[in-house]
């Protein structure tokens, strides 16, 4: 996964269509160069076509390619039905072309691997950096005969498997023994149906591994996941993981080929592109020594995508999503622990309804406020589950660490159509403080047109692009500084002395008590130096409880500075009255 | 826009693909007529494999386990037929622990694949075969009503059907079942308590229509051996009012329930099938169609869930909505005078 670097800031004049199909929406969006920049220029989009009755994602791409022609004016296929690539001088077509998917269900993976808690575990953390769901697993420790291995792998039938075991130099005999259902089943599977299959174990069994099962179906080999009993090393297979992917989805869904060649090659998991992102954003944010998150809640999955320095983190929840899949949900939360974050009284059983005919369709549009508040308590709890299964292990001596809560992160950027159509920044902001829980300070980005992916995809093209389409205020908003303290107080205690002085020479001083959230206005366009004093112990990152510190040029935003003064983690009254009455009061505090 | 599809059709000629999970042998002819019940194809499914180590069984070396074989790849065994051997004075053998076929035979091993159960592919359906896929299954045409639902248990079968909703929103109790409706398929309207599926399992009816059930119900509906749908969704939403003139003016016709699962990638929904007598060919159901005035459409979610309605015009570019997002929407006359603005996208096309 090396990172392009732009070696130059100026744009050379190409243009891009990034692609994107969606579970529910294929988007195409085009950027283009004005005034030596890259811009976001508009988006067309139109339902994606991998379900019946078409079967083909090129007909939602050719309608969503109709879409943005008609936005734009700008002739981008041709009469031949093709992209035009390159522009022509007339201003038709385009330059580039690059595409992400997530649409057409998690791939089926069998897991392979020696021991459970070792290569196992790093086989199923591989997994997770994709749009994958483990079905079935084969190790040392599952007590089973080769046979029923065999039969295991047939009747699940796999889009894949993943194999790791031995570190390198170390066992091989076991691996080989592992091994044999997986080539048995190969071998009996019929041809169409022969799963992808991907090595990352001992590196001395590559080849022979590799002679073994690369006649029987579509074989890659990785560099090994667990080298050592102690050490852990994702990154370099995770882009050959993404590689068979793009292979799996290509054999499986009608018009991906296509696509695929018109980008040259570079299809790739949208999740991966989203992280793509935030790495960028990690490096520029490199020197402050603090995380950066990124969060794409999808209709089929959550992502989170984290970036520590130079550590990077991929976590894809590839069930947990907001769209037909919903159900699956309360497989992993309850129904009381979705309606604690709504500020109106609901049966669970009329939740759990909704949650239903959700997932029947998918593509439809709360039209009722207390509809949106499902939509935002039920987005909140898939954030709290898919951060509580986070793996994340960010190197020591971030500056802002609390221990034992959310490491720190300069910014949390949220993509998703769920959190772009909330269309009330309170409303948006109490969800995420609710779900994420940040500690010390952050600041939350709203990735209102859905470009991360996008341009994580682009920056393999045109690294400059992603640069500087990561600097459009207008694609990405920034919706509030947080401060969250912690520590243990009594209500109506105050916790935090904020002083601001502002650009225009005013200052302001408040001090927040335990239990509120405080709003402090700093609209965009203006900076402001923050002085933060914490008060009773509380803790803000700062090095030690109740150490103080100042942030210089601190910029404006859509929400100024939220202060949450809530605690950590966050407690809600057992009472459903008091619990409702409290989180009205949040949003009005919130919403002043 | 293209619009979701959701069909309720009077007659209309309906091609039905069953296909087997694996392939397997089909057993009838282009052109046969069949009925719901007939078996269209079999196959045997989940066979078992067993590797036989025969060096270790003969003990002997692997390089001279050959020579003691007495099977080759593909042939079949019974159970305690020998595979390999004998062996030395003390004529060791090495059986087939059960009856099967042999897959692979190598240098020290045998694989053998035991019988796996019977499956047969029923049809479903009362039509002709129009077409059969080799080895895997058939196209089934037939002539009738078809109305989709949104929900099915997975299982299918076919009887008369006998309406018990005298209104779309009319609770199915389990009193209103009782033995005279043995063998029948019963149309409710909303289903307030899982008592009525156990008494459909005794009485036993051969399918259940309803609009609607709590989703509360899901654990104990989807066990239940009788096939049954959900024509609106979960909660208590009564039958749409053109789902329910189409059902409740069927009584005493066989009705087929085909209660699969909603796939979006294959298409395939929970569907019932009114078996109509016809004169000449009807037209196939339209596959997909773009949003238009005039279209009668039926509204997917609240608070106007399962209401029907005609669009009386696309509105242009977004439209705010009460929830504060903005949408492509249509203005709909609803049957009931109202007059709405509702996304596109809670919107299924009637056809």
């Amino acid at each position: 996964m090396n990172q392009p670097t732009p070696t130059s800031t100026v744009a050379t004049a190409e243009s891009l269509l990034a692609i994107d199909i969606g579970t529910i929406n294929t988007r195409v969006a085009l950027f283009d160069v004005v005034e030596g920049a890259y811009r976001f220029i508009a988006a067309g989009s139109a339902p994606t076509t991998v379900y019946a009755p078409y079967r083909n994602v090129t007909e939602g791409f050719n309608l969503a390619i109709d879409n943005l022609q008609q936005l734009t004016g700008r002739q981008l296929m041709g009469s031949d039905a093709q992209l035009i690539i390159p522009s022509h001088p007339d201003g038709s077509g385009v330059d580039r072309c690059v595409c992400t998917l997530s649409a057409g269900g998690p791939l089926r993976v069998i897991a392979v691997g020696l021991l459970e808690d070792v290569s196992l575990q790093s086989v199923q953390n591989l997994i997770a950096t994709t749009y994958a769901q483990v079905v079935g697993s084969i190790s040392l420790n599952d007590q089973k005969i080769t046979s029923q291995r065999l039969d295991s792998i047939i009747r699940l039938q796999p889009d894949m498997i993943v194999i790791a075991g031995g570190t390198d130099g170390g066992a091989s005999h076991s691996v080989a023994e592992l091994l044999e259902a997986v080539g048995l089943a190969c071998y009996l599977l019929p041809k169409e149906q022969r799963p992808e299959i991907l090595f990352a174990g001992n590196q001395a069994l590559l080849e022979p591994v590799k002679a073994e099962l690369a006649p029987l179906a579509s074989f890659q080999g990785a560099p090994n996941i667990r080298p050592s009993l102690e050490a852990e090393q994702l990154l370099p297979a995770h882009k050959i993981l993404s590689d068979a992917f793009r292979k799996a989805k290509i054999r499986r869904l009608d018009g991906l080929q296509i696509l695929d060649a018109q980008t040259g090659g570079f299809l790739m998991p949208g999740a991966a592109a989203f992280a793509r992102t935030i790495r960028f954003i990690g490096k520029d944010l490199e020197h402050k020594r603090r995380g950066v998150l990124g969060i794409d809640l999808g209709a089929g999955s959550t992502v989170l995508a984290a970036s520590f320095g130079g550590d990077q983190y991929l976590d894809v929840r590839a069930t947990l999503g907001m769209g037909a899949g919903l159900p699956a949900l309360l497989k992993q939360t309850s129904l009381a622990n979705i309606t604690r974050w709504l500020d109106v009284e609901v049966a669970p059983a009329v939740l759990q309804d909704y949650i239903y005919n959700k997932s029947l369709f998918p593509a439809s549009l709360p039209v009722t406020t207390e509809e949106l508040a499902f939509e935002l308590a039920i987005a909140c709890e898939i954030l709290r589950v898919a951060i509580a299964k986070a793996r994340w292990t960010p190197p020591a001596r971030l500056v802002g660490a609390v221990h034992g809560f959310l490491p720190p992160f300069e910014s949390i950027m949220v993509t998703g159509s769920t959190f772009a159509q909330a269309n009330s920044n309170p409303r948006l902001m109490l969800t995420l403080l609710n779900a994420i829980q940040p500690v010390g300070w952050t600041t939350f980005v709203l990735d209102q047109n859905q470009l991360a992916g996008m341009l994580g995809a682009a920056a393999e093209v045109a690294p400059l692009l992603t640069v500087q389409g990561l600097r459009d205020a207008s694609s990405f908003v920034n919706l509030g500084m947080v401060i969250a303290p912690v520590g243990r107080a009594n209500p109506g205690d105050p916790v935090i002395r904020v002083q601001i002085k502002y650009s225009d020479g005013s200052e302001t001083e408040n001090e927040i008590k335990y239990g509120t959230i405080d709003m402090i206005h700093l609209p965009p366009g203006q900076t402001a130096t923050v002085k933060l004093q914490p008060l009773h112990g509380f803790d803000i990152g700062m090095g030690l409880p109740g150490r103080g510190g100042t942030m210089k040029n601190v910029s404006g935003s859509e929400m100024g500075l939220v202060v949450d003064a809530r605690g950590r983690s966050l407690g809600l009254p057992e009472d459903g009255f008091a619990r409702r009455e409290l989180l009205k009061k949040w949003l009005s505090m919130l919403a002043s | 826009m293209e619009a979701s599809i959701r069909h309720i059709i009077p007659i209309t000629t309906i091609a039905r693909d069953r296909v087997l999970p694996k392939a397997g042998r089909v057993i009838v002819r282009k052109g046969q007529k069949v009925a719901p019940a007939d078996v269209v194809a079999e196959s045997i499914v989940a066979p078992a494999h067993i590797l036989l180590d025969i060096a270790r069984g003969l003990g002997v070396p692997a390089d001279q386990v050959g020579q003691y074989m007495q099977r080759r790849s593909g042939e079949q065994v019974e159970a305690d037929d020998i595979i390999a051997g004998p062996v030395g004075v003390g004529k060791r053998v090495v059986r087939a622990p059960k009856a099967g076929k042999v897959i692979i035979t190598d240098s020290e091993q045998v694989l053998l694949e035991t019988q796996g159960r019977p499956f047969e592919l029923r049809a479903g359906y009362s039509g002709v075969i129009t077409d059969l896929v080799p080895d895997r299954g058939v196209r089934i045409e037939t002539t009738g009503a078809l109305v989709q639902g949104v929900w099915g248990n997975g299982r299918m079968d076919a009887g008369v059907l006998t309406v018990l909703a005298s209104r779309p929103d009319e609770p199915l109790t389990s009193d209103r079942l009782d033995i005279s409706m043995r063998g029948a398929v019963v149309l409710g309207g909303i289903i307030t308590s899982t008592d009525v599926f156990s008494m459909a399992a005794e009485v036993p009816l051969r399918g259940i229509l309803a609009a609607s059930m709590p989703a509360e119900f899901l654990p104990v509906a989807s066990k239940c051996a009788v096939p049954i749908i959900l024509l609106e969704g979960f909660g208590q939403i009564p039958l749409n009012t053109a789902a329910y003139k189409l059902l409740s003016t069927s009584e005493r016709r066989e009705a087929m329930v085909v209660a699969d699962t909603w796939n979006p990638y294959t298409g395939a929904r929970p569907e019932v099938v009114i078996a109509l007598p016809t004169a000449g060919d009807q037209a196939y159901p339209i596959d997909s169609v773009s949003f238009r005035a005039g279209q009668t459409v039926r509204v997917v979610r609240s608070p106007q869930r399962g209401a029907v309605g005609l669009i009386h015009k696309l509105l242009p570019g977004k439209v705010f909505l009460a929830s504060g997002l903005s949408a492509v929407c249509a203005e709909i006359r609803l049957e009931n005078g109202e007059n709405v603005v509702l996304p596109l996208a809670n919107l299924e096309v009637l056809v």
